[in-house]
């Protein structure tokens, strides 16, 4: 464990030694400010809640997420670093799990410094505070579900531009795939796919914790999810670390 | 007492390439083995499997009795590797980038500093210890790559080409680290430079195209072409026809 925490906090420092880390979060927190204000009407609702602000944090995300992932592996690669890390006394699994670690802590902190909604919604009215926990607990569990996909598909490659694109399309399919779009599609071509396509869909999963509820099934999801790709990054790793 | 590095019919292919092709030596302590060959022969690539990094297609290495892919990092505990090129993070200052290794090696507070602070003075980087190591020029970037080699004062050093790129000064201070560490560990050295072999090598391999075609001394090896030089014995045996090839 001592391992896995140092190369996290290895690599979380090296968030903050390149531009990275603060271009991310000023970026992000200017799309959540004018999502939320603008498009999402924050205002004209009258209503005491986040929900304009949650709705559009998958969205967010999905671009911005697999742009932290995008160094993890491949500049490893690129670097050569790759051989250095892993000829010291440390597992793949260490490094795999360390480096996730370290982007879902940074995301943590990016999610932190929107603290000003809270305040805001708590100055204009009486909100549910509980449902403003679990929303952010959710948008936790999104920033990690994207996380380790966005690790998987920096395994890949040495290119981050290809990691990158890579992470916002896997993570796409899976934001999407119980949409209309895509649960037609599947209905007339593969029937069986349908009802596991509906079941695996991310932004699903978030709606409950945007409405304050946390489920057993749903936080089993998102852990099961996690772990797969965590798991993947793994195998990939192990089969292409030396390519 | 085994050799602490044990290398056993170890093969790489790459589809139909076959980079190593059943290599067995082994290192005993106190040895200095220098390991030979033109680009692409194979050096790197034994390296590689030997810090576990590369998984052999056949074949064993253990270092310290542990076997590389079985227990690895048991394995890498008593290794220092600087890989080729001597790769680290161009980020951090060469402080912070020994810290983390210091770290990964488990060790903690004054003990860390310690081995830091240790490292750094074998290596004398004391005077770029706080620069970021992406404005150091190749010969300390390959400093701090031997720093961290060395750190743990392992008891087997596995280094691809420690003296690239440093001027002569430097050459000659990693060559007399080197030999006044060889009584107590077993050190594999990959080089270009022969002289470098005959300076701190107790004994040289020759490898050309996956293959081990020398063995011995590099007292012995020299003797074995009319010219005494090493050179012309590298030559003579790893481009055995240059009538042909001219």
């Amino acid at each position: 464990m001592r391992a896995t925490l140092t190369i996290a906090r290895r690599e979380l420092a090296g968030y903050f030694a390149t531009p990275v880390a603060w271009v991310f979060i000023v970026i992000f927190l200017v799309l959540q400010g004018a999502l939320t204000f603008g498009l999402g009407n924050f205002f004209d609702r009258d209503q005491a809640d986040l929900l304009p602000f949650f709705q559009f944090i998958p969205w967010v995300f999905l671009l911005l997420v697999p742009a932290i992932t995008m160094r993890l592996w491949a500049e490893e690669r690129r670097l050569g670093t790759i051989e250095l890390l892993l000829t010291l006394p440390v597992s793949q699994g260490q490094a795999v799990l360390g480096k996730f670690i370290a982007a879902w802590a940074f995301c943590a902190i990016a999610l932190a410094l929107t603290f000003p909604f809270v305040i805001t919604v708590n100055l204009l009215g009486h909100p549910d505070n509980g449902a403003i926990a679990t929303g952010y607990l959710g948008s936790l569990l999104v920033a990690g579900a994207f996380l380790a996909v966005g690790e998987a598909a920096s395994a890949l490659t040495k290119n981050q531009v290809i990691a990158f694109v890579l992470g916002v399309a896997i993570c796409f399919v899976f934001a999407v795939s119980s949409y209309p779009l895509v649960t037609d599609f599947l209905g007339r071509n593969a029937p069986v796919l349908v009802a596991l396509a509906r079941r695996i869909c991310i932004t699903d999963r978030f709606l409950s914790f945007m409405r304050g509820l946390i489920e057993a099934r749903d936080l089993i999801y998102f852990a099961s999810f996690i772990g797969f790709w965590l798991f993947a990054t793994s195998v990939i790793i192990e089969h292409r670390k030396a390519d | 007492m085994a050799a602490l590095i044990e290398i056993e019919h170890l093969s790489k292919r790459f589809g139909a390439f076959t980079a190593v092709d059943d290599v067995s030596f082994s290192v005993a302590r106190g040895e200095v083995l220098g390991f030979l060959g033109p680009n692409g022969a194979g050096k790197s690539t034994t390296m590689k499997m030997l810090a576990g990094f590369v998984t052999p297609s056949d074949g064993q290495a253990r270092i310290c009795g542990h076997d590389v892919q079985a227990a690895g990092i048991a394995a890498r505990r008593c290794l220092g590797f600087l890989p080729e090129g001597a790769p680290t993070y161009p980020e951090m200052s060469v402080d912070a980038f020994l810290r983390f290794a210091a770290a990964i090696r488990g060790y903690r507070g004054a003990e860390a500093s310690e081995r830091v602070a240790r490292a750094i003075d074998l290596t004398t980087l004391a005077g770029v210890r706080l620069q970021p190591i992406e404005t150091l020029s190749k010969g300390f970037k390959r400093r701090v790559g031997l720093a961290q080699a060395l750190l743990h004062d392992p008891p087997v050093l596995v280094l691809d080409e420690p003296t690239d790129g440093l001027d002569p000064n430097q050459k000659f201070e990693v060559r007399s680290l080197i030999a006044g560490m060889a009584k107590e560990k077993a050190i594999i050295i990959s080089t270009h430079i022969l002289e470098e072999v005959e300076a701190v090598c107790s004994r040289a391999i020759i490898i050309a195209a996956g293959r081990v075609v020398a063995d011995a001394t590099p007292g012995e090896l020299a003797r074995r072409h009319p010219s005494g030089k090493l050179d012309d014995v590298f030559r003579a045996i790893t481009n055995p026809s240059p009538s042909r090839a001219a």
